[in-house]
């Protein structure tokens, strides 16, 4: 008998919840300009929806690289908390990083994974989560130990809130439905860069 | 504007052709990497590149790892930068070809100064079809993103070129590739 690799809460019983919706709590619960970087896609739009704080990248391209992206900002600061929010496919493309990260063990680092099960933005075509794969389950087994998926929305603000007080890295997966987002960030990327340099102080 | 006056006055740290010949190109590097605050060193492995990762492993002013793969690496020292932190990269041939995307989307149009060090395969001695053929697609591409690129054969040039580049990336907000030659390091030689 092999233990259940992502304990009382799976991929199968998690509620299905709304991606703007917790992006919303997760802005509401950072208080300390925590830096948060947005994924390709859907995952930065409703970040930017949220409001534009000047700690926020939103990344337009480079679809995977979102974790990278939060993983190099929190070694240059390591006194700042670090959060990725990115989608199911975005992170089936590029797993090897949690096995980076989980090495390296950042303690200011949280990932968000917004797992819908489809490539949402390119026509809903269904990823590999909808059928067979775990996200946590993978992240757990490259090394994350605190890796989780969120029951429901309170869970999700426990995770979280308990995310950024602990010790990293930590990984919070989401089952989210298929809403569009529900705004959509003016794509210039010199200015995103710039305000993010600017509102994080790696540029005065 | 070459001649050794305007050179010397313009580049008190380094010359032109400076005598570095008791030195090893790799201590070269790791010296020009230090000097211009490069603290962050994300790699993915390869053979040539050996005793300069050993040494930066070595050094404590260095924080280096290894990624999976080479745009997760582009994408570390990315994040580190818009942080304030200096990072370079550095990859074997076949590694670049893997990056193109993470360049044109990512770092051409952020504006970000990364610093990539590509070690060169497919030329002067190689072994691998695959590896020659990959070789071919890495300038073209360089070219075609209108990235800095600078190959590296003479040990007599590598400090000033990685020196004044590093320091052009940063004024200028754009990357730059260095391709160390197997002129320079000695590339990977095959044996029977």
């Amino acid at each position: 008998m092999t233990q259940k690799p992502t304990g009382a809460v799976s991929a199968h019983n998690a509620k299905v919840m709304n991606r703007f919706d917790l992006t919303k709590r997760l802005v509401a619960t950072l208080k300390h300009d925590e830096a948060v970087i947005g994924g390709i896609g859907n995952a930065n739009f409703d970040l930017w929806a949220t409001g534009q704080r000047p700690q926020n990248f939103y990344m337009l391209g480079s679809m995977g690289l979102t974790i990278p992206i939060a993983f190099g900002v929190a070694i240059a600061q390591p006194e700042r908390h670090v959060v990725a929010l990115e989608g199911d496919g975005s992170l089936l493309m590029q797993l090897g990083c949690l096995a980076t990260v989980a090495m390296r063990a950042p303690k200011n680092l949280t990932m968000v994974v917004w797992d819908n099960g489809v490539y949402q933005i390119t026509g809903s075509q269904p990823t590999p989560t909808a059928a067979t794969a775990d996200l946590v389950a993978v992240a757990r087994g490259s090394g994350l130990a605190n890796s989780n998926w969120a029951a429901d929305e309170d869970d999700f603000d426990r995770l979280f809130a308990a995310a950024l007080k602990s010790g990293g890295p930590n990984l919070i997966a989401a089952r989210i439905d298929s809403k569009p987002a529900v705004g959509a960030t003016d794509r210039d990327p010199v200015q995103i860069r710039e305000r993010f340099m600017r509102g994080i102080g790696g540029k005065k | 504007m070459t001649d050794s006056k305007t050179r010397a006055a313009a580049a008190p740290q380094v010359s032109g052709h400076e005598k570095t010949s008791e030195k090893s190109w790799h201590e070269v590097v790791l010296e020009r990497l230090k000097a211009n605050d490069v603290k962050l060193i994300v790699y993915v492995p390869d053979r040539v590149f050996t005793p300069l990762i050993k040494a930066i492993h070595a050094d404590p002013f260095f924080i280096t790892f290894a990624a999976t793969r080479e745009e997760e690496a582009i994408g570390i020292v990315t994040g580190a930068w818009m942080g304030g932190m200096r990072g370079a990269v550095l990859m074997q041939t076949s590694g670049f070809a893997t990056i193109p995307n993470a360049l044109a989307s990512l770092v051409v149009p952020s504006q970000i100064p990364a610093l990539i060090f590509v070690s060169e395969r497919g030329t002067l001695g190689e072994f691998n079809l695959g590896q020659a053929m990959v070789c071919k697609t890495m300038r073209p591409v360089l070219n075609a993103l209108g990235v800095e690129t600078h190959t590296i054969t003479r040990q007599d040039e590598l400090a000033f070129i990685i020196d004044r580049s590093i320091k052009q990336a940063v004024a200028t907000l754009a990357p730059v590739t260095f391709i160390l030659s197997p002129l320079l390091t000695g590339g990977k030689v095959f044996e029977q």
